[in-house]
């Protein structure tokens, strides 16, 4: 590896990079530069174009134009077996007929590394992510998460500089993908390799990403810290995308400075943070966090420069510390959720039950948009 | 479950099997013991025969009989091998670079040769290759050789026309097994750096393992025991051990002779087929059923 003391150039930069499948713009004039040593996530739902692009910064896929840099070097016209990076397939692709340490060292061996450092550096490799003395195991003996570290294993023994990632915690059921996610993390910390990640989970790309892409058809629509994605959303898309959000249609009645109030169809009136330029007149959509409403039993409880709602409780979701009631606006038959507060003041709260609620207009967010929910 | 029950499955059972049981017995089975007490036999006075193990004997002692015998065995060999070289390209395009329809398309027309009898794609290869046939006139056309060649009645042309009628024994197992190969285990052999070259060696071949290994099986069989196509593209030329065992029942009416090669033959298949699934690492069991 290069020892240029640069603060952390870019491991990865694509630059204007498209990809036509059949008439269909895949990828559309992507720009976006990685640095070295952090974990980038792409997230996005599927067909977005997001599995396109790492295939072709992998290299199975070559850009109708633009150009891939890695590590410096041009990828145009470079093999997928030539390149300085190494991808962890969904299915993990293990290979079936040979043991857990073959798999570890078929790398290597196409490096033509010799036979007894392959092995002492498969081992070696085993060893970091915690399955020393695995090697001569078969695959199918291993559980869903000891074969995730086989497949990253097998692709960190060969220090790429970029690692690839295609939604590798997809396959395996839910409270191994909750361990896997703090391990991922753990092992990317410990390597200090560059990954890039792919997933349509977003609590995937929030817990384990330094550096989050939301992804829509073809182009991202923000890139950005997970805070920013989730507290400062640049558009509808990643507002609605990102977190649970309750989301108000409605046409733009009056502007208070930087608070937009707007009107849904049925005259429900709620207000919040503008973002970007909207006239009064247009269609607009709000987007409002669960946990950013506040409940009371009591309307003189709730913060008096906030407007009130009252609303009757029609379903309560437990969760534990992510439970919520989802509620129904009095007059308009809005349906609203409000996350509950985990303190647990509202445990004893009952379906049918009326209480009042508010949000600070300053925690929701206002995009000019369409008319309704039917895009 | 109550006794009744459990005979009343059992004869169902029993009733199942029997057709196949049958068929085993009656065509494989008797035959097979007749010609065993024919071939362990001798005739030492018309009506009057002894055991003996005589036949055999000639065999050994008759240079002619063990050269044709050990001519079979690697002529088939050679078949088998050749037909696995043009069939793997073939299951290959079938299933990893045709899609759809197109891949559908492609193993009809492997199949479509085999709606002709074999005799008749025999004469088929006669008239494309006697000596007044198509091919030799073209070469004379396009100015490659001055007179017609004969291209009949060679060692390859026995061979052509043994992989010719083959192929569709070895590229359907092939199919079956390259599409049950994830394509992501290629794409990431390549990811990790490997070449075309070495992921066909250490990802697909072993993969492939047990249907090439089925392939070959009955490729080498059908081979062995062809008696059509040696006859006919290979002439006088051909000595194939069926030929002798054909001889032997029919133009000398010997046979216990005839018996006697009949087994040698039993017994080369068997030992070439162990011999090969040995130096394969296979299993005969693993390989029909994977296949």
């Amino acid at each position: 590896m290069s020892t240029v003391n640069l603060p952390n150039p870019p491991d990865l930069s694509c630059n204007s990079v498209v990809k036509d499948f059949a008439g269909h713009r895949a990828v559309n004039d992507l720009s976006f530069a990685v640095q070295r040593g952090s974990f980038f996530s792409i997230l996005g739902p599927s067909g977005c174009g997001k599995t396109t692009l790492l295939r072709m910064i992998a290299g199975f896929i070559e850009p109708d134009s633009g150009e891939i840099v890695i590590g410096g070097r041009n990828m145009r016209g470079v093999a997928p077996n030539r390149r300085p990076v190494n991808m962890v397939f969904q299915q993990l692709a293990l290979f079936p007929m040979m043991s857990v340490g073959e798999n570890v060292a078929f790398g290597l061996a196409r490096r033509g590394v010799p036979k007894a450092e392959r092995i002492s550096r498969a081992a070696a490799m085993l060893e970091r992510v915690g399955l020393a003395g695995a090697a001569s195991k078969r695959v199918d003996q291993l559980s869903g998460g000891q074969r995730q570290r086989v497949a990253i294993a097998r692709s960190m023994v060969l220090e790429p500089t970029l690692l690839l990632l295609d939604e590798p915690l997809g396959a395996l059921d839910l409270k191994l993908r909750e361990h896997m996610k703090i391990e991922l993390k753990q092992l990317q910390a410990a390597f200090g390799t560059t990954f890039v990640y792919i997933t349509h989970d977003q609590s995937e790309a929030l817990v384990l990403s330094d550096h989050v892409a939301v992804m829509n058809q073809g182009h991202f629509e923000q890139v950005g810290t997970p805070q920013q994605l989730y507290y400062e959303p640049a558009t509808a898309f990643v507002a609605g995308f990102v977190g649970a959000s309750n989301r108000i249609f409605g046409q733009l009645k009056s502007l208070y400075g930087d608070i937009a109030e707007l009107e849904t169809s049925d005259g429900w009136k709620v207000r919040a943070r503008k973002s970007g330029q909207m006239a009064v007149g247009a269609h607009v959509e709000a987007f409002v966090r669960p946990e950013a409403a506040t409940l009371e039993r009591d309307a003189s409880l709730l913060p008096s420069d906030q407007a009130h709602y009252v609303g009757k409780v029609q379903a309560l979701l437990f969760d534990g510390a992510n439970s919520a009631a989802l509620l129904q606006e009095d007059l308009t038959r809005f349906e609203f959720r409000v996350a509950l507060p985990q303190t647990g003041r509202f445990a004893d709260l009952k379906v049918g039950e009326k209480i009042y609620f508010s949000f600070d207009p300053q925690r929701a967010i206002c995009f000019s948009g369409h008319g309704g929910p039917h895009v | 479950m109550s006794d009744g029950r459990i005979w009343q499955r059992r004869l169902i059972l029993a009733l199942l099997l029997a057709p196949a049981l049958l068929w085993l017995f009656a065509l494989i089975l008797l035959p097979h013991v007749q010609l065993a007490v024919l071939a362990l036999r001798e005739r030492v006075a018309p009506h009057v025969f002894q055991p003996s193990v005589e036949q055999f004997k000639t065999f050994f002692a008759e240079p002619l009989y063990w050269q044709v015998f050990v001519r079979t065995a690697l002529m088939s060999i050679a078949a088998t091998a050749l037909t696995l070289i043009v069939a793997f390209p073939i299951a290959w395009v079938i299933t990893k670079v045709a899609r759809g329809r197109a891949s559908a398309l492609l193993f009809m027309v492997c199949l479509i040769p085999f709606w002709v009898s074999e005799t008749v794609r025999a004469l088929g290869w006669l008239i494309l290759l006697r000596e007044s046939g198509v091919l030799p006139a073209i070469l004379v056309k396009i100015g490659l050789t001055d007179m017609p060649p004969e291209l009949l009645y060679h060692d390859a042309t026995i061979l052509v026309g043994l992989v010719y009628t083959s192929l569709l024994f070895m590229v359907t197992p092939l199919v079956s097994s390259l599409e049950s190969l994830d394509n992501s285990l290629i794409e990431a052999a390549y990811d990790l750096g490997a070449s075309g070259f070495a992921t066909l060696r250490k990802i697909v071949i072993p993969h492939a393992a047990p249907g090439i290994t089925a392939g070959c099986i009955v490729v080498f069989m059908l081979s062995l025991g062809n008696y059509l196509t040696p006859n006919l593209l290979g002439g006088k030329n051909s000595q194939w051990f069926t030929e002798l065992i054909y001889t032997q029942f029919i133009v000398r009416f010997n046979w216990e002779q005839g018996a006697a090669f009949g087994f040698l033959l039993l017994g080369l298949s068997t030992a070439i087929v162990a011999l090969g699934l040995r130096l394969s690492g296979q299993r005969f069991v693993d390989v029909m059923r994977r296949s």
